[in-house]
């Protein structure tokens, strides 16, 4: 523990607009990932335990892409869209059949599509690791703002994941689409009754799920390097925003996300040796304070 | 084709599938399986698959010569992913249900000293390929009868990297130094050798702040922010395979590189060639480097390996290589393959090698190598990556690893 450290810190422009930076990036990869597993949860009420599988083919199709494309901005799309896709075919094929299961029923599920997932990575890409590499638009000096470090790279990303919480928020609640999404949330039975297609409905929400943890994969590529099951340690940070956040809050997980990630930035500087503590007792605190979450509904 | 197959073609394959029975089993029984698991899957895979790959390379050539004790060697391989309790399970399952006679344990120390447990207590011989922290040969507790170790020690590479890097701090004026390794015995043990002979030999040194990453850890941006918020004059980091990897691509981004010097003696051939953009002139330790030892028998492996693999060995290729080398000279030496007859003639043991820095290298009584190639030089962002090799003294690391064995009571 340094607390001089951290105080002086907090007193430093330079050392705010670094970490903070820092914390926002981190969080708002995490927020990407955790708001598909929120999402899933809020309407489908499925603990899917699979989704860092989807953050690391994202990742991965993104890298192959690349290799065919040259074009990082393509690549991303590949890696969002095929993830989409997946996320349709994952929930079709296999979580579509033990809705009315019990919930270890779909954890068994889900833990074995991690692992099959996990070998044929290793099949089709190698068991080793792979570097993207930083696209060359982004090859340049970072910004000082401040005396605090930015890199234009982490300044882009944190921009479209802020977009992309702008924009699925107006979804859910501006348009007729995530008015019925959210409908469904609280009472997919009378949802159906009135006539909608709840099984089109819920394939719409994993693909945006899956395209939102493959979208975090692919915009990650360029600085993390990928390996198989590197899809693991993003889902239980993941796992964490979400129930800090609250089960089923898109909200609650960009809020909880960001927590996550300042406390992150921040905690490495005053409790270097503790930062993965650090989480896990804000996590404690929180829930005892509010066992439902941030912006959970008491159940 | 249409064939049609009766009973009698039926009854007959049966029948001569029933007598050739014993052929097949005593010719399988005559292979002599050996044993070998480490990390093949995860960031630090590139380094376990260069492992087995240089095995492979080694039991063709064995194979080729008539094999040990004239049975051919079949090399037996398990993925542990690196964790102790699993390299245990693997290293016992190896030898109780896959019959292997010998192990070769490729772990990184992270699991290495669980594998050391299982061996002391089958007695089966056993070479530790990757393991490079001290204390699992030389504390004399930790030493097994029947295990060895042929790989880099921390403290030689301590002693080595220290005189180095001192006499560099001192012509650049470097005094204020941060650390960032791996959380895990390695990291821990072989940093803090580090410091110790880089303060003996710079006693102005100062270590201003310090980062210890977990293994695999995806992401380095909050240890890169904090390293830069220190301001030091130059870091000192033990990161190895797709960890450094991400940390320099990730450092880059940050301009890390331009903001301190960067030592680290933990960069192979297949790392720096993934590193898109590799900044020159990080001051590093030659894990592996065809032009050093710069011998033609050393080109010649170097070469072999590439055009069989289609990539640079790494540290742990050679390693590995040299562990087949002292098992044949060993078995050669014995005509037995058990534990006491390997381990004694093992130990003290001599033998001609491209990785040695004279052609040779020697298992000492303490069951760890030494004399194998150790030199600091600088990078550059094309092959053959590192350049300005400077040999270290293996005098000097042997006279201050002994009186670094004095001060932790292991003689």
């Amino acid at each position: 523990m340094d607390l001089n450290a951290l105080g002086a810190c907090l007193t430093t422009s330079a050392c705010v607009v670094t970490q903070t930076t820092s914390g926002l990036i981190v969080g708002m990869l995490l927020f990407l990932v955790a708001a598909g597993v929120t999402l899933i949860f809020g309407v489908l009420k499925i603990v899917n335990f699979a989704h860092g599988t989807f953050y690391m083919l994202g990742g991965y199709v993104a890298y192959t892409a690349l290799g065919v494309t040259g074009s990082y901005a393509l690549a991303v799309l590949a890696g969002a869209v095929s993830m989409a896709v997946f996320g349709v075919v994952f929930e079709r094929a296999l979580i579509s059949r033990v809705y009315s299961s019990n919930v270890l029923m779909q954890l068994l599920i889900c833990y074995a599509v991690v692992l099959i997932f996990d070998d044929l990575v290793k099949i089709i890409w190698g068991p080793e690791f792979h570097a993207m590499g930083m696209p060359p638009t982004f090859q340049v000096p970072p910004l000082f703002i401040a005396g605090g470090v930015v890199p234009p790279f982490y300044a882009v990303l944190i921009g479209i994941a802020a977009l992309i919480a702008v924009v699925l928020g107006l979804g859910l609640s501006m348009t007729r689409l995530g008015k019925t999404v959210r409908a469904a949330a609280i009472n997919a039975q009378m949802v159906s009754a009135l006539g909608v297609d709840t099984t089109l409905l819920f394939a719409i929400v994993f693909a945006v799920g899956g395209g939102l943890a493959g979208l975090a994969g692919a915009l990650a590529a360029p600085v993390r390097s990928l390996s198989p099951g590197m899809g693991f340690s993003v889902l239980i940070e993941s796992f964490i925003v979400t129930v800090i956040g609250g089960m089923g809050s898109i909200a609650g997980a960009l809020v909880s996300a960001l927590l996550i990630g300042l406390v992150r930035g921040f905690g490495t500087i005053g409790f270097p040796q503790f930062t993965d503590g650090l989480i896990y007792i804000v996590m404690i605190a929180i829930l005892l304070l509010r066992p439902q979450g941030l912006f959970g509904r008491r159940l | 084709m249409s064939a049609v197959i009766t009973r009698r073609i039926v009854l007959a394959a049966g029948t001569a599938s029933l007598l050739a029975a014993p052929w097949v089993a005593r010719a399988q029984a005559n292979t002599l399986r050996i044993g070998m698991q480490s990390i093949l899957s995860g960031p630090i895979a590139l380094l376990g698959t260069s492992s087995r790959n240089a095995l492979m390379m080694e039991q063709d050539r064995i194979n080729a010569a008539g094999g040990f004790l004239g049975r051919q060697i079949e090399i037996v391989y398990r993925d542990s992913k690196g964790q102790p309790q699993e390299a245990a399970r693997i290293a016992r399952e190896l030898v109780n249900s896959s019959g292997c006679e010998l192990l070769i344990d490729a772990e990184a120390s992270s699991a290495s000293f669980a594998v050391q447990e299982v061996v002391r207590n089958l007695g089966i011989p056993c070479i530790h390929t990757n393991s490079e922290t001290s204390s699992l040969t030389a504390d004399p507790k930790i030493r097994a009868p029947t295990a060895f170790r042929v790989a880099r020690q921390g403290v030689h590479d301590a002693v080595a990297g220290s005189i180095y890097l001192s006499e560099y701090a001192s012509a650049k004026k470097l005094n204020k130094w941060a650390t960032c390794s791996p959380d895990y015995a390695y990291g821990r043990d072989t940093t803090a050798q580090y410091l110790q002979f880089f303060k003996q030999f710079k006693p102005d040194l100062e270590v201003i702040t310090e980062a210890w990453p977990k293994l695999g850890q995806p992401d380095f941006t909050e240890v890169i922010t904090k390293l830069i918020q220190a301001k030091p004059q130059a870091l000192f980091t033990l990161l190895y395979a797709g960890d450094l990897s991400a940390f320099v691509n990730q450092g880059n981004i940050y301009a890390l590189f331009s903001q301190m010097a960067v030592a680290t003696p933990n960069v192979d051939y297949p790392v720096l060639a993934a590193i898109k953009n590799l900044p020159a002139g990080i001051q590093s330790a030659t894990r592996y480097l065809e032009t050093f030892p710069n011998t033609p028998a050393n080109k010649e492996w170097g070469q072999a390996y590439f055009k069989k693999w289609n990539e640079r060995p790494t540290n742990w290729s050679w390693q590995n290589t040299v562990a087949m080398q002292f098992y044949e000279q060993a078995i050669k030496k014995v005509d037995a393959l058990d534990g006491k007859s390997l381990a004694d003639a093992l130990t003290g043991m001599k033998i001609s090698t491209p990785f040695g820095v004279d052609g040779t290298i020697t298992m000492r009584d303490d069951h760890t190598t030494i004399g194998y190639a150790i030199g600091w030089g600088q990078t550059i962002p094309k092959e053959p990556f590192i350049v300005d090799v400077k040999a270290a003294d293996w005098g000097k690391i042997i006279e201050l690893e002994t009186e670094w064995k004095k001060q932790q009571k292991y003689i």
